[in-house]
């Protein structure tokens, strides 16, 4: 038999139902694993004990035919949720020791469903980056090495340290969020599956607000079914945020029928960018062979916005972050700097708290909403992102899916683009549309690179059409049949 | 646009980070060039355009103004970096 900690949780699922192992072997196997990963960085806090006794709780429903949907899964949660009790930094040093008297809704339909915590993940600092670079606590490795080249590579971001645990088997899967491509992007970087849901599909109650209207969190896993069984129970309507949908949630996993024939796949044009490496093109190209030897028609279409999405979010997003970020000011919570005036002791806090990327997105989020410049900035890209969702609007008329690539690169070595922040930007120019058209979209890892790291192709779909972005996202998984391995795994290997 | 250091220091101060003089001219120049790549944007005409502020295409829920939680005094304290009585610490405001 396979190491526990390969499995997917669907797999897991059926050897807990089946009493081939139990759900305290299963943590115990992961927390094992979470400690062999520890040279990744990919873990801020590690929950053992909770580990164990959610487990035990587990195997009790278990025995008594009580399961529930994720009974003894083991899960990382991205530092972004609040976790009752647990510390919770959202990367940042502002945050350090902060222990949330409540727990994020997200989080708590987990554990509703029986799903067990291994620890909570590193990320980028107030989830602002795309290389897990920004982290107050370190970078995070990705378990993944090019061929040749011993250097350590970013797990992508700013869901980093999630998609490292799973990619590296340290967890069964993990939560992330997407503002910007999030989880998408780290997904694609580390051979994993990650979902960034329909905006308002999940409550964004309890997870430290970065942009407001962009955030949305959703499941990494080394599966699309196994995401379809994570976002069964994460999602669904919740009064304590007032942006959440209040929509049914289906059985995503009871989508995943195979069956994509007649389906119209979206391929916009405006995608192919001036000196995007040749084996994304061609990644893609073979994604849409794929699709169309399933049954479905790939067809050409045109999203001419595209490429005022990322200066579009790049004002938006800080605009937001000035203001959700303007509640650390060492009152209530975190870090304080005294400081002889209420002024000085905020701004010498602050000053000291936020990291250099935090600081130069509230300084322009500031700058675009001050007086005198809200117009020209602030009003602009929202007119701009207005015509932006148009375009998906336009486009869903005539196709059921879009594809794409999830990122114009492979995962690089970490340190590179360090000092240019808008080559850093470009990272997410294929997930920032989708996250400001409010849209489900789907990284599914489709191949390696000329050097042998993982790469995405991305499927977009209609507002709260996750069931046909997931059975579209299956039918690319059975194909590419990915079955590279990352050179690191914590939990010793097959 | 380009930004000056005394621009900087004025974002700065409404903010509420200190950036020391130092600094100010290394940020002047990252945030042009972030403001500068960002006003590619005035390539579209937008007259007429409604501008987005939200995608949930959903009216705000409305309920009872009543009260539904609260008497968390000292949970919500409890990760004051300073508090006394009751209440969160800090320096003297009013002279």
């Amino acid at each position: 038999m396979a190491a526990l900690t390969d499995l997917t949780i669907s797999a897991a699922r059926d050897g807990l139902a089946k009493r081939e192992f139990s759900a305290r072997e299963l943590a115990q196997a992961h927390i094992a694993a979470v400690e062999a990963a520890r040279a990744l960085n990919a873990f801020l806090v590690e929950t053992p004990e909770r580990a164990l006794e959610m487990a035990t709780a587990s195997d009790g429903r278990l025995r008594r035919g009580e399961a529930r949907l994720l009974d003894g899964i083991p899960l990382a949660i991205k530092d972004l949720f609040c976790t009752k009790g647990i510390a919770t930094t959202a990367g940042s040093r502002i945050l350090e020791g902060f222990k949330p008297p409540y727990e994020s809704t997200v989080s708590a339909k987990l554990w509703e469903a029986g799903a067990v915590l291994l620890g909570k993940t590193n990320m980028d600092e107030f989830a602002m980056g795309s290389s897990n670079t920004t982290s107050a606590y370190g970078p995070v490795e990705n378990p993944w090495r090019r061929r040749g080249d011993n250097r350590k590579l970013v797990p992508g971001g700013s869901s980093g340290g999630s998609a490292a645990a799973v990619a590296a088997r340290a967890a069964m899967g993990a939560t992330g969020t997407d503002t910007g491509g999030s989880i998408r992007q780290p997904a694609s970087f580390t051979g994993i599956v990650g979902l960034k849901p329909t905006y308002g599909r999940c409550s964004r109650w309890g997870i430290v607000a970065f942009a407001s209207s962009l955030d949305q969190a959703g499941p990494m896993t080394r599966s699309v079914r196994d995401a379809a069984l994570m976002l069964r129970a994460m999602a669904g309507h919740d009064p304590k945020d007032s942006t959440s949908a209040p929509v049914d949630v289906p059985d995503f996993a009871a989508a995943l029928t195979g069956d994509i024939r007649g389906l119209k796949i979206g391929i916009p044009r405006e995608y192919r960018l001036d000196g995007m490496p040749m084996e994304i093109e061609s990644l893609w190209q073979q994604g849409m062979e794929w699709l169309r030897a399933a049954g479905a028609t790939p067809v050409e279409i045109s999203l001419p916005m595209t490429k005022y999405a990322l200066p579009a979010y790049y004002i938006i997003a800080p605009a937001e972050a000035s203001s959700n970020l303007a509640r650390y000011d060492g009152v209530r919570f975190g870090l304080r700097v005294p400081g002889e005036t209420l002024d000085e002791m905020y701004e010498a806090t602050r000053a000291q708290g936020f990291g250099d990327e935090v600081k130069r997105r509230v300084l322009i989020g500031t700058y675009v909403l001050s007086a005198g410049y809200y117009d020209a900035y602030y009003l602009k890209a929202q007119k701009l992102r207005a015509l932006i969702a148009r375009d998906f609007t336009n486009a869903f008329q005539s196709v059921d899916v879009i594809l794409a690539p999830t990122a114009p690169s492979a995962a690089f070595p970490i340190g590179e683009r360090a000092d240019d922040p808008i080559a850093m930007y470009l990272n997410d120019v294929f997930t920032v549309p989708g996250n400001l058209s409010g849209l489900p979209g789907l990284s599914v890892p489709g191949g390696l690179s000329s050097d042998a790291t993982p790469l995405g192709l991305q499927v977009i779909g209609r507002p709260f059409d996750e069931a046909t972005v997931l059975r579209v996202g299956e039918v690319l998984e059975r194909a590419a049949d990915f079955q590279a391995r990352p050179q690191f795994i914590a939990g010793g290997g097959a | 646009m380009a930004l000056d250091k005394a621009t900087v220091a004025g974002i700065a101060t409404l903010a509420r980070i200190r950036v020391p003089e130092e600094d100010r001219a290394r940020l002047a120049q990252e945030l042009s060039g972030i403001l500068t790549w960002i006003e590619q944007l005035n390539e579209v005409a937008t007259d007429g355009v409604e501008p987005m502020v939200s995608v949930a295409d959903i009216t705000l829920p409305l309920r009872e103004d009543c009260v539904t939680d609260g008497g968390k005094r000292d949970e919500i304290l409890a990760n004051a970096p300073q508090q006394a009585k009751g209440f969160f610490l800090v320096p003297k405001v009013v002279e």
